[in-house]
């Protein structure tokens, strides 16, 4: 069958209606996973088929679509997601955070701030928060339904007893509104503070495990914490050996049979534009690389 | 300078253009054509149809090709076209009493009405190599003879005629649709069938023979298996009939199980159900023992917690397309979250090593 073949973004138009209205539920009660009857795409199930369904139903011929894969644009993934939508959507494509009216991501949020008139969609693999306390679907609904997250606290008391500190570093929980507890999807918990009062709309998309959950505009998200211990966002104590920034999110690199260390920023486009703008890291010539 | 990897899109676009030549192997050696996959590895087509939920044989075979013979990769094609499809309606039931039998066995009765039909099996032969097969593929025609076609009753029937076993009444509710809405717990024994006939033949089997191990055991006899041909009838509204649109090969197994009652039911037979697209008798004698393993709820035994008795269990690891998706993504890049477990794990073992340290000098 020929690309024209298929459907505007590739699902017919009442696949989108059902996803639609799954996203408009999300939006209506913050942080509940909606099922839906999620599609089989042409994509493996765990590569991101909730959020390219999710981007598929809000989707319209004049947006501007990015796709991110760990904060960067030409990960292999993101790149095929993206020549997806270009093939069977023909909306136009940027890498640039402010250009694009709807971004999906996996694993990052990016660095500079949202606004009103994009929707950042994540990819989620697991989207029960509370899964790996107790694996049945039927009892983690329950819990959810009675506010009942004993568990989970006991679980973060039990890390801090055991380690001195939560050991959880990257999909980290969240309770939105004071209500429901949310997975963030395995964004690394540096990138939690941007969820809560973000003025873009946040869509979550499970694909193989057929839930959808969602953020509207400007709503209270607080990762889980004790008065004692209280939430810590982390990242590498360095800067971006290229741009130079602060304030970014970083992957570490290695380059060179010594174990030399190079750290980057993972937000392709914020590095990108930074150097544009003249901003210079340490690991340009004359500087020294961390190691 | 460390440059960060560029060059996804090309990187994708040659490799597949390397996969391509694989696929087509040694160009001097003949390509093999769809119409000889559907005639010649008719069961890689069956299976592919089965778990595809998708009844088109040369689809199926087109699969097969195009997947280089991995049978999941071509389920997964075909899912993948299956929901691009529109959907006109829905079939009438089939009835698998007119079935035109391939197959038909029943290892309860030594005769019954119909007859035992061994039909195009492996089950009698040797599993000896035959060698001669390398050279020379041309087979002698088989024996036939004419038969009266005539339905072909049910053995479970003749059970039910003595009350033996578990009435199993008719009902006309619209089944759910499995492709349609999420699956959600509990799930009734319609959706778990729906489930099952389309799940992996490994795991099905697998679950299976846990239950003949005695991981919830349910002394499964095969009442009867039968393979071959139901016409398929769907009812069209601008002509007020049905009509026959095709036909289609299937595998049926009904299983009679031993059960000695319980709080709610007498003693009697019990039933498990498998019913599949294709010649695919392994997967429906596995279907049927999963199913009656699910059953113990709605039967009034006691769980033995085996995993077979486990619906969420079961349905939810079933799908292998489910499976092996969620399974190959972690070779997809996941730097981000290890860099964020890096952290943690320096920070913990700095602490720890300090912790030793401070002991030391005590």
């Amino acid at each position: 069958m020929s690309e024209s073949a298929y459907n505007f973004a590739y699902l017919d138009e009442q696949t989108k209606r059902m996803i639609r209205r799954a996203i408009l539920k999300g939006l209506a009660i913050p942080g509940y996973q909606v099922p839906f009857a999620s599609r089989e795409m042409p994509m493996p199930y765990g590569w991101g088929t909730g959020g390219v369904q999710v981007s598929a139903a809000v989707l319209t011929p004049e947006d501007t679509f990015k796709v991110i894969d760990q904060g960067a644009d030409d990960t292999t993934n993101a790149v095929s997601i993206r020549t997806f939508f270009e093939r069977t959507a023909d909306v136009e494509t940027t890498t640039e955070t402010s250009a694009a009216s709807v971004i999906q991501t996996r694993h990052r949020i990016p660095e500079e701030p949202l606004t009103e008139d994009q929707i950042l969609v994540y990819q989620v693999p697991i989207p029960e928060p509370l899964r790996f306390l107790e694996p049945r679907e039927s009892e983690t609904r329950k819990m959810h339904s009675l506010e009942e997250y004993g568990l989970m606290h006991v679980k973060l008391y039990e890390d801090i007893s055991r380690h001195g500190h939560i050991a959880t570093s990257y999909a980290y929980p969240v309770k939105v509104e004071g209500r429901y507890v949310m997975d963030p999807s395995p964004i690394p918990k540096f990138d939690n503070p941007k969820l809560g009062q973000m003025a873009a709309v946040q869509l979550f998309g499970a694909g193989r495990e057929q839930r959808i959950y969602a953020l509207p505009p400007y709503t209270d998200v607080v990762s889980l914490d004790f008065d004692d211990h209280p939430f810590e966002a982390s990242k590498a104590d360095q800067v971006c050996g290229l741009c130079g920034a602060e304030d970014s999110y970083l992957d570490e690199v290695i380059i060179d049979d010594q174990g030399g260390r190079l750290f980057c920023c993972s937000d392709t486009d914020y590095c990108t534009s930074r150097r544009a703008a003249g901003h210079q890291g340490p690991a340009f010539p004359g500087s020294e690389v961390a190691a | 300078m460390y440059v960060a990897v560029k060059g996804g899109e090309r990187a994708i676009e040659n490799a597949h253009a390397w996969l391509a030549e694989e696929r087509r192997g040694d160009t001097k050696v003949a390509e093999l054509t769809i119409e000889q996959i559907r005639e010649q590895l008719s069961l890689s087509v069956h299976r592919v149809m089965a778990e595809g939920s998708l009844y088109d044989p040369d689809l199926a075979a087109l699969a097969i090709k195009q997947s280089r013979g991995d049978l999941i990769e071509a389920i997964f094609l075909i899912r993948a076209y299956r929901t691009t499809l529109p959907r006109f309606g829905s079939s009438k039931p089939i009835d698998t009493g007119v079935m035109d039998c391939d197959r038909r066995i029943s290892a309860t009765f030594k005769d019954l009405p119909g007859g035992q039909i061994l039909g195009p099996t492996f089950d009698y032969t040797h599993r000896l190599l035959d060698f001669k097969l390398a050279a020379d593929g041309e087979v002698a025609e088989a024996p036939s003879r004419d038969v009266e076609p005539a339905d072909v009753p049910h053995v479970t029937e003749f059970l039910n005629q003595e009350g033996l076993i578990e009435e199993a009444p008719h009902d006309d509710t619209m089944p759910p649709d499995l492709t349609r809405e999420p699956l959600e717990m509990p799930a009734d024994r319609a959706l778990r069938l729906q489930a099952l006939t389309r799940s992996d033949e490994g795991f099905t089997l697998g679950m299976a023979y846990s239950t003949q191990r005695g991981y919830g055991r349910n002394h499964a006899f095969v009442g009867e298996l039968r393979i071959g041909s139901v016409p398929v009838e769907m009812e069209i509204l601008e002509l007020g009939f049905s009509i026959e649109i095709g036909e289609i090969t299937l595998t049926e197994c009904e299983t009679v199980n031993q059960f000695t009652g319980s709080k709610t039911e007498p003693p009697q037979f019990t039933r498990g159900y498998g019913l599949v697209f294709g010649q695919t008798e392994r997967k429906a004698i596995s279907m049927a023992l999963v199913d009656r393993a699910l059953r113990w709820e709605e039967l009034g035994e006691d769980s033995a917690g085996a995993p077979a008795q486990d619906a969420e269990f079961v349905l939810y690891h079933a799908d292998n397309i489910q499976a092996t998706g969620f399974l190959e993504h972690i070779k997809l890049p996941h730097y981000v979250d290890f860099q964020s477990e890096l952290e943690l794990v320096r920070k913990l073992r700095r602490e720890a090593g300090a912790h030793q340290v401070q002991e030391a000098a005590e």
